[in-house]
């Protein structure tokens, strides 16, 4: 590590403080209905669409009727970017004539996108269409962050209304996340980065030809290459702003057409965490005590920030084989240094750390760099952030309602050790929202550990590890812990673009996001029909640093416990036997 | 009892012994499905010793010893789990036990009409029915609860609550109510039986000490469903390490697979067996505790909600304050010596035999040395209060008439008699009144000669016990019928933190739900059947037992030593037992960190030697390492069962700086005890060359 880490990591630390607060509070007075500026002025369009599709607003719904309302939104949604997938052979908006999506992968897509996770099992500027990408990859990535914000917005109303059986409409949670916060954002970030080379255009590949012609493996002599086009600038704002994460091009934003610049980097990296961060905000200000807010932003970055300079520490220090071959990794001025495998040039060591430790904090998975060949423990640390459950910011709305899982669990814990039934925010923490909490810890895990067990003894599923051994083993894990916390981020090393993987890893995203929607809705439900009790002088206070720092020991302490044998016959073992200590 | 001997009982062979038996008997499958992580182990228990068969025949995965030892630690770890259980209710079937005794079958004196004098005809106590009328005379037991409807006696009732001071009881008022098993000392009382057999206080508490109906309380159910939790995460973890182990040996081309044995033995030592095993005994040892305070309770919830309660009512007469109210001062009016008004005062009260009578009487002996005279030698008539002229007095031989009573009363008296009442008293009496004291005014004919003080004297150390809830958080409110004025100045006084001046039974009640519906959990205690609504609806309602049937039935938590303070006690136990709840859990998930370092390099070592490097304890050989965690394992649970029976000791501390305490200890000494355990444990091991 040389200061040179430690300056740019702390930049971009400030610039995510600096703007939590503004976006913090505009998004509560979207979400409490109050004037905001922009939803003054939209208001008709707001309206306008309430009126087209039969929605009354003012229609509060219970907390299934919501539930029911966001699994038909999303199964429609998936129903659709999978029916686009297979028909976009005959739609329009396809100059380069690709054919229809073979069905196992149209699903695994068309799951991935509704879910939020945006893994990508194909290459994105040779398999779809522009029209795919655009009416039905975009859509989703801005309607699957809404809907993950719309639950949020929901749960917050369970703690901030009083013996109510509603908890909001899911219609209005999803058009105002959407209109107000999501497509304003996006539109002035994609702005920016088409400032900054980001292309944006129908027109097919162009051809160039090459300054200096090379030969194939054929011998044939090769003069010129294609260059993918498309109109990337659109998808790649709204993927970075709504933790998406699939990129327009097969390499994501390692593409120079999709990130080409320092600014770029520094602005997609900034639009992965800036919402969920801001949102623990809006947390704060929703139920009239910021204190909460902060305490939960503050848990997350004391997972998060250290994290981070490990992961820079390890790549930094550079591959423990080549300091034997007497290779110089150290930072010069000519040299990054560290171990730039994987890495793009223009990005260096701590610009690609920063994201993939970001982008798997946040639940995103898009990559500036390629995971697979960090050095073990550098690549341990983005796994792990995805273990933990998309909890450390996380997805937009659902990093935070699973860290309020998570809150309810240490409270509980905390509760009991002082003598108390527990209470968060006044409302009291009972057996059914435990058994609701503890299904949301559950099931990430479950899908984790049961889909790598499955995959490691099957040989069909064993075919698809380009590197056998241990590292074999981090790439499958890598691949369910993404999936079953809907990240979406990929190891590679291991072809999924396969039947078994294709249907295994798309059963696991659906079930990853759907299962943990329905009981935290339930938990809405539930406390929005309890009392406020008034805090006491015996109320466990839940902003105070030992209840920050305890929230974080149960967070770290679960994913820590359920997976440290995995992660120790992985990037651990493969740690020790590079011998790099 | 003192606390050492407590201490000393915990251990008590006849306890022990019996509970060795029972902790065989409850291996029973039947029971151990009740508790999900105690049922993982015997599956697990099970297993190994069948694998340990196996190897007997020559199958074996690993060395037919190694199994052994880990299936027999397996099975220590369930039958410590069911002794701490066992333990649990032994002490409370020893307290069973002794109850029962009291419960004799008395034969009963049945009444054939209800009153006092009417024929008998002796019966059996167990065919009495509630309604029937019994005469108990001097030497003979209760026969049933009931109340009293003629009569008034000493009872010995320390059957019940062990103190052996006689108590009285009458008919009518608070003190109406008696328990079947207790002995009338003296006198006679005529009863109407008030439960049917089997339905008895007596019966109930027996129930209650033996466990037999005790039911999961909302917050037991609520961690029971965390523990579940952890257990199938963990259950997950160990299981998926086989295939995982088997891919690494296939890959790497070393080793062998990790064994069912081992896998089994991280499972188990993983999953939450400390709180798990001793979940069952701290509920029942919560229990136990509330017997030891004197008090029972109708159910664990009871119990669990004390430590809950966010505001406490309390009666002011007999709890905040001495039963009664207290003369204090005399003020004469202007012109007048003290002396006189002392003199006039006394003989008003000669013949007033109410304590603020008595007290009047005394001062003026007291303060002014003025002797108590006789009524009768005054030739004297003495005029009693009545609710209509709201004054008592006398009428002197000499023609003097002397009254006393309410400033209103007084004022009504003179000025119809022709005098006026002087405006100089006036103030005094508003200063008294708002010091919270109660004026009486003395009047001679048309003459008021001054006023006298009465004022309710707060107990002492009271004020003491509510600092002490107010840092529990825990609010105090004082309920009195006096007018605003003295209920302010009392409250202030005791420093409480609020009060219900003129309260009657619908304006507790109508408190208590407002309270409710803000959010707060009420706790009151209450005696007299006025109360009883008032309890029903409170969360935590103490009954006294000297109190009414109607209050002890309205209340969920019966003091039998009826004093009005033990809600404190009553709020430590509860907080007791869900901190020991809490700590253990803490405790037991908090271990699990050193047991990975002892097992997940033993488990793999030979497929990948290179995580021999985690093997931070340095444990001397892998069958060493998995048999010292399974051993710690085990072992831990015997060494907290006498805190899972005493309970975490509790300090009324802001709740911020009592988790900090409660985190170091369990949380961090959680973390870092195994660790010294398993490496203690280890060094045994090889110094015995059992592996």
């Amino acid at each position: 590590m040389n200061w040179f880490n430690l300056v740019q990591t702390a930049i971009f630390l400030s610039a995510l403080l600096l703007l939590v607060k503004p976006l913090g509070i505009y998004m509560a007075l979207v979400y409490e209905g109050k004037p905001a500026g922009l939803n003054v002025w939209l208001a008709p369009v707001e309206r306008w669409i309430y009126r087209l599709s039969f929605i009354k607003p003012d229609m509060s719904m219970s907390w299934k009727t919501y539930a029911a309302a966001v699994m038909l939104f999303n199964i429609i949604g998936i129903i659709v970017v999978y029916a686009l997938q297979r028909l976009q052979a005959y739609l329009f908006l396809n100059p380069m004539s690709i054919p229809a999506v073979p069905p196992d992968l149209a699903f695994n897509t068309a799951v991935s996108f509704a879910t939020n996770t945006n893994w990508q099992s194909y290459g994105g500027e040779t398999t779809l269409s522009y029209l795919t990408q655009m009416l039905a990859l975009t859509v989703q990535n801005f309607v699957s962050a809404a809907t993950g914000m719309a639950i949020l917005a929901a749960l917050i109303r369970g703690f901030v209304q009083k013996q109510v059986e509603t908890i909001g409409n899911f219609w209005v949670d999803l058009v105002r996340s959407t209109i107000y916060v999501l497509i304003p954002l996006a539109l002035i970030l994609s702005l920016i980065l088409v400032s900054q080379g980001v292309v944006q255009t129908f027109k097919s590949s162009a051809k160039v030809a090459l300054l200096q012609p090379t030969k194939d493996a054929d011998g044939k002599i090769i003069s010129e290459q294609t260059l993918a086009l498309g109109p990337a600038a659109s998808q790649v704002a709204i993927k970075q702003l709504g933790t998406n994460g699939g990129g327009f091009f097969n390499v994501n934003s390692a593409h120079p057409y999709e990130n080409p610049t320092a600014l770029s980097n520094f602005l997609e990296t900034l639009a992965i965490l800036l919402i969920p961060a801001a949102l623990c905000y809006t947390f704060g200000f929703m139920v009239r005590d910021r204190r909460q807010g902060w305490a939960i932003l503050a848990a997350m970055l004391i997972i998060f920030i250290p994290c981070l300079l490990s992961c820079i520490y390890f790549e930094q220090k550079g591959n423990p084989l080549f300091d034997r071959l007497g290779v110089d990794q150290n930072a010069t001025a000519l040299q990054p240094g560290g171990n730039m495998e994987g890495k793009e040039a223009r990005f260096g060591v701590t610009s690609s750390a920063v994201w993939a430790t970001a982008t798997t904090a946040a639940s995103n998975g898009s990559v500036n760099s390629m995971h697979d060949s960090y050095m073990p423990l550098g690549g341990l640390i983005p796994m792990w952030l995805m273990q933990l459950g998309e909890v450390i910011f996380g997805g937009v709305g659902s990093g935070l309602y699973g860290m309020i899982a998570f809150v309810i669990i240490a409270v509980f814990i905390a509760g009991l050790m002082i003598g108390r039934t527990p209470e968060y925010l006044g409302k009291k923490i009972e057996s059914y929202e435990m058994k609701m909490a503890s299904l949301m810890i559950l099931i990430p895990p479950i899908l984790v550990l049961v889909g790598t067990a499955v995959s490691v003894v099957l040989p069909q599923a064993k075919q698809a590890i380009f590197n056998p051994g241990t590292h074999g083993f981090s790439e499958i894990l890598y691949a369910f812990s993404s999936t079953a916390n809907n990240n979406g981020s990929a190891f590679a090393g291991l072809s999924t673009n396969n039947f078994f993987y294709n249907l295994t890893l798309g059963l696991v995203m659906f079930f990853a996001r759907y299962w943990l929607v329905i009981p935290i809705l339930a938990i809405a439900g539930s406390l929005s029909r309890k009392k406020v009790v008034p805090a006491t002088q015996g109320t466990l206070p839940t902003h105070t640093p030992l209840f920050i720092l305890f929230l974080v020991m149960v967070v770290l302490i679960v994913g820590a416990l359920t997976f440290f044998p995995a992660l120790a016959l992985g990037p651990i073992v493969e740690h020790l036997m590079l011998g790099g200590g | 009892m003192s606390k050492s001997q407590k201490a000393k009982s915990l251990f008590e062979p006849s306890i022990v012994w019996p509970a060795i038996i029972d902790s065989m008997k409850k291996l029973d499958p039947r029971h151990q499905i009740k508790n999900p992580v105690m049922f993982v182990v015997l599956i697990g228990s099970i297993l190994t010793t069948g694998l340990w068969l196996q190897a007997l025949l020559g199958y074996g995965e690993a060395p037919a010893g190694f199994i052994l030892a880990v299936s027999l630690w397996l099975w220590f770890t369930l039958l410590f789990a069911n002794f701490s259980e066992a333990m649990a209710e032994g002490r409370g079937k020893a307290q069973a036990a002794s109850l029962r005794r009291v419960r004799r079958d008395t034969p009963a004196k049945k009444l054939l009409k209800p009153k006092y004098g009417s024929t008998y005809e002796t019966v059996s106590a167990t065919t009495l029915r509630k309604g029937d009328v019994v005469l108990v005379e001097a030497g003979d037991f209760i026969p049933m609860d009931g109340e009293i409807i003629d009569g008034v006696a000493s009872v010995d009732e320390s059957a019940i609550t062990g103190e052996s001071a006689p108590v009285i009881r009458e008919s009518g008022g608070d003190r109406s109510a008696v328990t079947g098993g207790t002995r009338v000392l003296s006198d006679w009382l005529v009863v109407r039986i008030s439960a049917n057999p089997g339905q008895t206080f007596l019966d109930h508490m027996i129930a209650m000490v033996e466990g037999a109906k005790r039911q999961k309380t909302p917050n037991e159910i609520a961690l029971s469903i965390l523990l579940a939790v952890f257990t199938l995460i963990f259950l997950l973890a160990t299981v998926t390490l086989l295939p995982f182990s088997i891919y690494s040996v296939t890959t790497s081309g070393h080793g062998n697979p990790v064994t069912v044995t081992v896998l089994v033995a991280l499972l188990v030592c993983l999953i939450p067996t400390t709180i798990g095993g001793l979940l069952p005994a701290i509920g029942i040892a919560g229990m136990d505790r509330m017997i030891q305070a004197n008090v029972v309770a109708a159910s664990g919830r009871a119990v669990e909600a004390a430590g809950d309660v966010d505001v406490l009512l309390l009666d002011k007469t007999g709890t905040i304050t001495l039963g009664n109210r207290q003369a204090v001062d005399f003020i004469p009016a202007w012109g007048l010596t003290v002396e006189s008004l002392a003199d006039a005062a006394q003989l008003a009260s000669l013949s007033d035999e109410t304590p603020e009578g008595r007290s009047i009487v005394v001062l003026a002996k007291e303060k002014y040395r003025i002797r108590e005279r006789h009524i009768l030698e005054l030739n004297a008539k003495f005029i009693p209060f009545t609710a209509q002229t709201r004054m008592s007095g006398v009428d002197l031989g000499d023609g003097r008439q002397i009254r006393k009573g309410a400033v209103e009363a007084i004022e009504a008296y003179v000025n119809k008699l022709g005098g006026s009442f002087p405006e100089d008293l006036k103030s005094t009496i508003e200063s008294i009144s708002k010091s919270g004291g109660t004026p009486l005014v003395v009047a001679e004919q048309t003459r008021v000669l001054g006023v006298i003080h009465l004022k309710d004297i707060v107990k002492g150390g009271i004020r003491e016990r509510f600092a002490e809830l107010r840092r529990m958080g825990i609010k105090t409110v004082m309920i009195t019928g006096d007018n605003h004025l003295t209920a302010a100045a009392i409250a202030a006084e005791a420093g409480m933190d609020d009060f219900l001046a003129q309260a009657t039974p619908e304006t507790k009640l109508k408190l208590i739900r407002e309270m409710q519906a803000g959010g707060r959990l009420v706790a009151m205690t209450g005696d007299g059947t006025n109360d009883a609504p008032a309890l029903a609806q409170a969360d935590v309602a103490v009954a006294m037992n000297t109190g009414t049937q109607a209050a002890k039935e309205a209340g969920n938590l019966v003091d039998l030593d009826s004093n009005p303070t033990k809600l404190i006690e009553i709020v430590k136990i509860g907080k007791q037992l869900l901190m020991t709840r809490g700590s253990l859990t803490t405790f037991s998930i908090a271990n699990d960190v050193s047991k990975y370092f002892a097992i997940i390099p033993a488990a793999f070592v030979s497929t990948y030697p290179a995580l021999a490097t985690l093997n931070i304890m340095r444990l001397a050989t892998p069958a060493s390492a998995v048999l010292s965690a399974v051993i710690f394992n085990a072992i831990i649970i015997i060494f907290l069962i006498p805190l899972a029976l005493r309970g975490v000791p509790y300090k009324p501390k802001p709740a911020n700086s009592l988790l900090r305490n409660n985190l170091l200890v369990y949380g961090l000494g959680g973390i870092i005890a195994p660790f010294i355990g398993i490496k203690l444990i280890d060094m045994i091991l090889v110094v015995l060359h059992l592996v």
